[in-house]
């Protein structure tokens, strides 16, 4: 768990050294900020004392952003060759991930957090639901947790950060918007399925404030699942040269 | 602490990386891993820290498996990989203390450790830069320095004085010695002459096969066989010398190397020396023996046969 942080702890200083970390939070709570304010159906249109809209336009914002803060994860460090170095001093390929997973799910972790005063103006404005919020923000978090495991597996099969960027939003594509498409044409069984898979589904009812552990488990199953893919996916540098 | 390795193999699809090596290095040996470009040095070295896994064969540190327990063999292992990569975003100080942490080096000690590297690898008017900023010999130098943080047993350095000038290489030969009294070396290089400057045993390698394996010394004894020399005879014909060196019952082979100013290149027989008779030759004939050598067979020419096909 040490070597872990410390290996988050390097990158989220990476983070705040170079202008991601600030652009980032500048242009998430700039787009999210923007819409549940300002443009279309926003808080005032809607006029419930609620964080849907802000949570709806968060789930796209980070849905577009997290490829852009994982695709150089691993894929820059294998190109560099200081993944070498960092897994030939006493630290597995398991730790060397998933410190870039808590890194990046800190970073997120701290942009929701500058969102919270959104939070606190709504509740002035009405009667909001507490509940509702808190499992709303848990929905990010899970939501985020999830694109960024699927990051972290396209930054660790290329070492071209382009690449793994495009495939990153390709694959994020599938479980935002694809799946959840073809539950509507498709019926039975497999309609069923698609809908399970589809990101949307879990994160609708999550972000209505009821906290389902079918929802818990399918968010958490993604990241492990994107994870451990990573992991396998670094394995690979014993077949080829 | 010893390195042993066994049969050791490395394969990428068709080709064979390594193919079947087994050498030892004991405590206090330094050795110089030599080869062409791709004949497995880097492979080698990238399965003894345990970042690569062999296809076969077995790799023993100190007795104990680096298949098996990659987390025990990390910490008695500094290594330097080939390109010497770093962060450029950090700073030296940042960096030398990321590597140290990594390394479980206890808190209250890695400052001292830190400092200590930095006045070792002479880093000192340079430790609050960033390493992107810094020329490739400082660069190297960090490398060095994550290398030995947490003093380990076993350094394996690739390539460890590229783009080191002169006096810095003199500077890092130094140190190498110095460590490799107590610690076990291992350093890949294409510099012929630093090889016979800091290594004990030099272990030539060429298409994944160990080609030679043996001191300086002896590989220039094994490899020249018969002795050859280089003679100036002054006051003489050319001609009557040439032929009366060829008379000599010891020299195989009279060649000139330079007719005008009567310079011969002598071969002697097997197991044979020829210089007591050449020399007796000349007092004979009254002839002035000005110049008489041996031409050893240096690194570079053993190292050119071993490896070219």
């Amino acid at each position: 768990m040490n070597t872990i942080w410390i290996i988050a702890k390097r990158e989220l200083n990476a983070f705040f050294d170079s202008l991601i970390a600030y652009i980032m939070l500048v242009l998430f709570l700039g787009f999210s900020g923007f819409f549940t304010w300002l443009f279309g159906s926003d808080i005032f249109i809607l006029g419930q004392a609620n964080l849907n809209v802000f949570f709806n336009i968060s789930s796209w914002t980070l849905f577009f952003f997290i490829p852009a803060i994982t695709m150089k994860m691993i894929a820059d460090e294998k190109k560099s060759g200081t993944m070498e170095l960092i897994l030939t001093k006493p630290v597995s390929d398991w730790q060397f991930v998933s410190g870039k997973y808590l890194a990046c799910l800190m970073l997120i972790a701290i942009a929701l957090l500058f969102s919270l005063p959104y939070y606190v103006t709504v509740s002035n404005l009405g009667n909001i639901d507490h509940g509702a919020v808190w499992s709303g923000y848990l929905a990010l978090l899970l939501l985020s947790s999830a694109y960024i495991a699927i990051g972290l597996f396209a930054s660790s099969v290329t070492n071209n950060q382009i690449v793994a960027f495009l495939l990153a939003l390709f694959i994020s594509l599938f479980f935002h918007l694809i799946f959840d498409f073809l539950a509507y044409d498709i019926l039975g069984s497999i309609g069923l399925i698609l809908n399970t898979l589809s990101t949307q589904y879990h994160f609708d009812s999550l972000s209505r404030g009821v906290i389902d552990s079918k929802d818990l488990i399918y968010f958490l199953s993604l990241t492990g699942l994107g994870l451990f893919l990573s992991n396998l996916a670094l394995r690979q540098r014993n077949t080829s040269n | 602490m010893d390195i042993n390795i066994r049969n050791l193999s490395k394969q990428y699809g068709t080709q064979k990386a390594v193919d079947d090596i087994s050498f030892d290095v004991k405590t206090g040996e330094i050795l110089g891993f030599l080869g062409p470009n791709g004949a497995g040095k880097t492979t080698t070295m990238k399965m003894v820290t345990s970042f690569l896994t062999p296809n076969n064969g077995e790799i023993l540190i100190g007795g104990i498996s680096v298949n098996e327990n990659p987390d025990q063999i990390k910490k008695l292992i500094g290594y330097l990989p080939e390109h010497n990569p770093l962060y450029h975003d950090m700073a030296i100080y940042d960096y030398l203390k990321f590597c140290a942490e990594l390394h479980n080096i206890p808190k209250n000690k890695i400052d001292d450790r830190i400092n200590q590297m930095i006045d070792v690898c002479g880093l000192d008017q340079e430790k609050h830069k960033y390493i992107g900023e810094l020329s490739k010999g400082y660069r190297q130098r960090v490398g060095l320095a994550q290398a030995m943080i947490h003093d380990p047993e076993v350094l394996i350095l690739d390539e460890p004085t590229t783009g080191l000038d002169p006096n810095q290489i003199v500077e890092i030969r130094k140190l190498i010695r110095e460590l490799g009294k107590e610690k076990t070396v291992v350093l890949s290089t294409h510099i012929l002459p630093e090889v016979e400057a800091t290594c004990d045993r030099i272990l030539i390698i060429n298409k994944g096969k160990i080609v030679a394996n043996g001191s300086a010394e002896s590989l220039k004894k094994q490899s020249s066989g018969n002795e050859s020399l280089i003679i100036k005879i002054e006051d003489g014909d050319n001609n009557q010398i040439f032929s009366a060196l060829q008379s000599l019952g010891s020299v195989a082979l009279v060649d000139f190397a330079d007719r005008s100013n009567n310079k011969f290149e002598i071969q002697s027989k097997e197991e044979l020396s020829s210089k007591r008779d050449i020399f007796n030759l000349c007092v004979q004939n009254n002839w002035i023996l000005t110049e008489m050598r041996v031409i050893e067979e240096n690194l570079e020419e053993i190292f050119s046969s071993l490896t070219k096909n």
